[in-house]
């Protein structure tokens, strides 16, 4: 045993680039696994010191605590506004947002359409979990028909609420966009893919190809009020057919 | 000596040539009328060709903002502009901006409201660009030009004092001083910050953390204790700004018994108020406040001591003249005369006003 | 022949005892303490099989805190 705990037996550890305070995600929390996936990718590409990462409001506004580049904290929604802005200014360093659903996809959903649009060569990280998670679970525009949220406690109807918005879809119709992709975080294989459409988003865009949008389909544990375990049975079930996975659209040749 | 070149040209023209020949690393904005020439030049010259500065016609003034805070933020020149009801929907992006003392300039040509108001010159944003406008304890820098000159001139002069206190410093222009064709000399040319100038001028700036531990621009803190510290050390740097940073410029104050104060395009009409006073014999001199944040309050304590009163001529319902009679703290009787709606003062209601109030 | 043996170090204080890893594993090695309690209060994963870890890593890239090493060694036998 312990012989085979030593440096050079090392297959796996967190990336050096994820610090080692404590994140204030819920335990089981998909952040904190895309959060691995971030640091990674910036890593192998070497862009530690090229990297400028927007973070939103939202769980994630603290992301910044978390993975050692520089950042910069948005007003909410409006984090690819900054990252168009900075990418202009300094084309040669990586720039990314990483946004949950109320963020991006509601309140934000103006400058998210508008940057991607625009082709900025940046990429948006889209952590959707169908529920606002840091104000305590409340109705998102991802909310899945049917689903209970603090504000939609009877479950989400239509006829009240509307209908579940897919930003990514919207997206694809979008020609400044070079990459659109789905992807979720709740096993190997599909953290695998995860990371690559990661490392693609973020090629794509030090090659100035374009926007990319990377969905990642996520679980809130607390917010869903279920275990983490059956939060990612939960989003199997359910999720993933208003939100099914895969590349949407991919013209980066990469 | 192209430079130094008189020409004839618009407020907004001006300040779009002046914002490339100052180092202006990008302009971000939204078409609003009466300041929509600002980037209608700056497109029309492609500085992106020249000097390198970008200029992005954003989806909103929501994004304009934004834009500017994410540029500030990673310490370069940049600058918006925009109309009353635009720099409404900034206010978001300002306060975000002074929490985290991300420097950036915002130009606020002025129109009538409430609401979407009207195209017509006023001067009713004054509340909202001197109180901060935005939520929280903070002030951003105002600086508030009479003449094209001064519009072309206040844009170097606003990056520099936004860079020296890393704060938003704003030009409140009007429809008045942002349309009116003069003659203005252009700034001389002076070449944009370097990369590598701005890392070493700017270590606060998020640039990427090569050489140094990563940097947050943020104005989020839920501690309270380390909040109260941050907003303290705000509110030290806002004395400082008030102790070292007030402009205001006087005229024909020697013998003067009254006194207007007015500032922006109501200060040119003071001029002409005075000139048409004088020839009736109304002892008469003019206070133009130029920076309205910080407010020239102890100058106009001192020159009040010696006055019988004052007008305070804006064209608005009476906004700055709170901040005189703040200064002046009843020691001198203020009376307001304004115009609303786009409507701009005449001098010779200037006078009448100035004589049913005082005379 | 030689065979595969893996080990995992958790980094017990970090570990909010999310259960993830514990489904990750495929040879069953790891579960959350019964009894024992982190600094924050949570139940901690630990590997109450090592001796069938295969340094999948699996258990690694599915947490979420980014608790687990892992470490793999073909064995001479």
């Amino acid at each position: 045993m312990n012989d085979i705990i030593s440096p050079e037996n090392l297959v796996y550890k967190k990336p050096e680039l994820l610090n080692d305070t404590h994140m204030h995600y819920c335990a089981g929390c998909s952040h904190g696994v895309v959060h691995k996936l971030v640091a990674e990718v910036i890593e192998e590409m070497g862009m530690q010191e090229n990297a400028i990462g927007v973070s939103p409001v939202g769980c994630s506004v603290f992301a910044y605590n978390y993975i050692d580049i520089d950042w910069q904290e948005a007003a909410h929604g409006r984090a690819p506004a900054l990252a168009s802005a900075i990418k202009r200014l300094w084309p040669e360093r990586l720039v990314f947002t990483y946004q949950g659903d109320g963020d991006m996809a509601c309140i934000g959903t103006a400058e998210s359409i508008h940057a991607l649009n625009r082709g900025e060569n940046i990429t948006l990280i889209f952590i959707n979990n169908a529920i606002y998670g840091m104000t305590g679970g409340q109705m998102a525009p991802t909310t899945l028909i049917g689903q209970k949220t603090s504000t939609c406690p009877y479950g989400r109807e239509p006829a009240l609420h509307g209908y579940p918005l897919n930003l990514s879809e919207m997206a694809v119709t979008l020609p400044g966009t070079c990459f659109v992709t789905r992807q979720s975080v709740e096993n190997v294989a599909s953290i695998r893919k995860a990371k690559a459409a990661i490392k693609k988003a973020f090629t794509a865009s030090m090659e100035g190809k374009g926007s990319s949008l990377v969905e990642i389909v996520a679980t809130c544990n607390s917010g869903w009020k279920l275990p983490p375990v059956k939060a990612n049975k939960w989003m199997e079930e359910n999720m993933f057919k208003q939100y099914p996975k895969g590349d949407l659209k991919d013209t980066t040749n990469l | 000596m192209a430079e130094q070149e008189v020409k004839l040209m618009k407020g907004n023209e001006a300040l779009a040539h002046a914002a490339i020949r100052c180092g202006c690393d990008g302009y971000f904005g939204y078409p609003i009328t009466p300041q929509t020439e600002v980037i209608e030049t700056l497109s029309e010259l492609k500085p992106w060709e020249t000097t390198g500065m970008v200029v992005l016609q954003a989806e909103s003034e929501v994004a304009s903002i934004n834009m500017l805070y994410g540029g500030g933020g990673t310490g370069k020149r940049v600058m918006t502009s925009s109309s009353s009801p635009g720099v409404s929907l900034m206010q978001e992006g300002i306060s975000y901006m002074a929490g985290a003392e991300v420097p950036g300039l915002i130009v606020d040509v002025q129109r009538g409201g409430p609401g979407l108001g009207t195209i017509q010159p006023s001067q009713s944003d004054y509340f909202q660009a001197t109180r901060g406008g935005g939520n929280g304890d903070y002030y951003i820098l105002v600086l508030a030009p009479n003449s094209v000159q001064e519009m072309a001139d206040f844009v170097d002069l606003s990056f520099e004092l936004a860079f020296k206190y890393r704060i938003p410093a704003m030009i409140l222009s009007d429809g008045v001083i942002g349309q009116m064709m003069e003659k203005v000399v252009l700034p001389p040319f002076k070449p944009r910050r370097t990369n590598e100038e701005i890392i070493k001028e700017c270590p606060w700036a998020a640039t990427g953390c090569k050489g140094r531990k990563p940097v947050v621009i943020t104005s989020l803190e839920l501690k309270p204790e380390i909040m109260e510290q941050r907003n303290l050390q705000l509110q030290e740097k806002y004395r400082k700004i008030r102790e070292n940073e007030v402009r205001y410029e006087t005229k024909f104050m020697d013998d003067a018994e009254y006194m207007i104060v007015a500032f922006g395009s109501a200060a040119r009409i003071a001029e002409k108020t005075i000139e048409l006073a004088r020839a009736e014999g109304i002892k008469v001199g003019l206070f133009r406040p130029i920076t309205l944040w910080p407010f020239p309050e102890k100058e106009i304590a001192e020159a009040a001591k010696k006055l019988k009163g004052i007008l305070v001529a804006e064209i608005n319902a009476g906004m700055m003249i709170e901040d005189v009679r703040l200064a002046v703290n009843g020691t001198v009787r203020c009376e307001h005369y304004g115009r609303l709606g786009g409507i701009v003062p005449e001098p010779e209601e200037m006078v009448k006003a100035l004589k049913e109030k005082f005379l | 022949m030689g065979k595969i043996k893996g080990a995992i170090v958790v980094n017990t204080d970090r570990c909010k005892g999310c259960s993830l890893c514990v489904v990750a594993c495929p040879k069953d090695v790891i579960a959350l303490t019964a009894k024992a309690v982190n600094v924050h209060g949570y139940q901690y994963a630990e590997a109450v099989r090592p001796d069938d870890c295969i340094g999948c890593a699996s258990c690694g890239i599915v947490c979420p805190d980014g608790c687990i090493s892992i470490y793999r060694k073909k064995m001479e036998d």
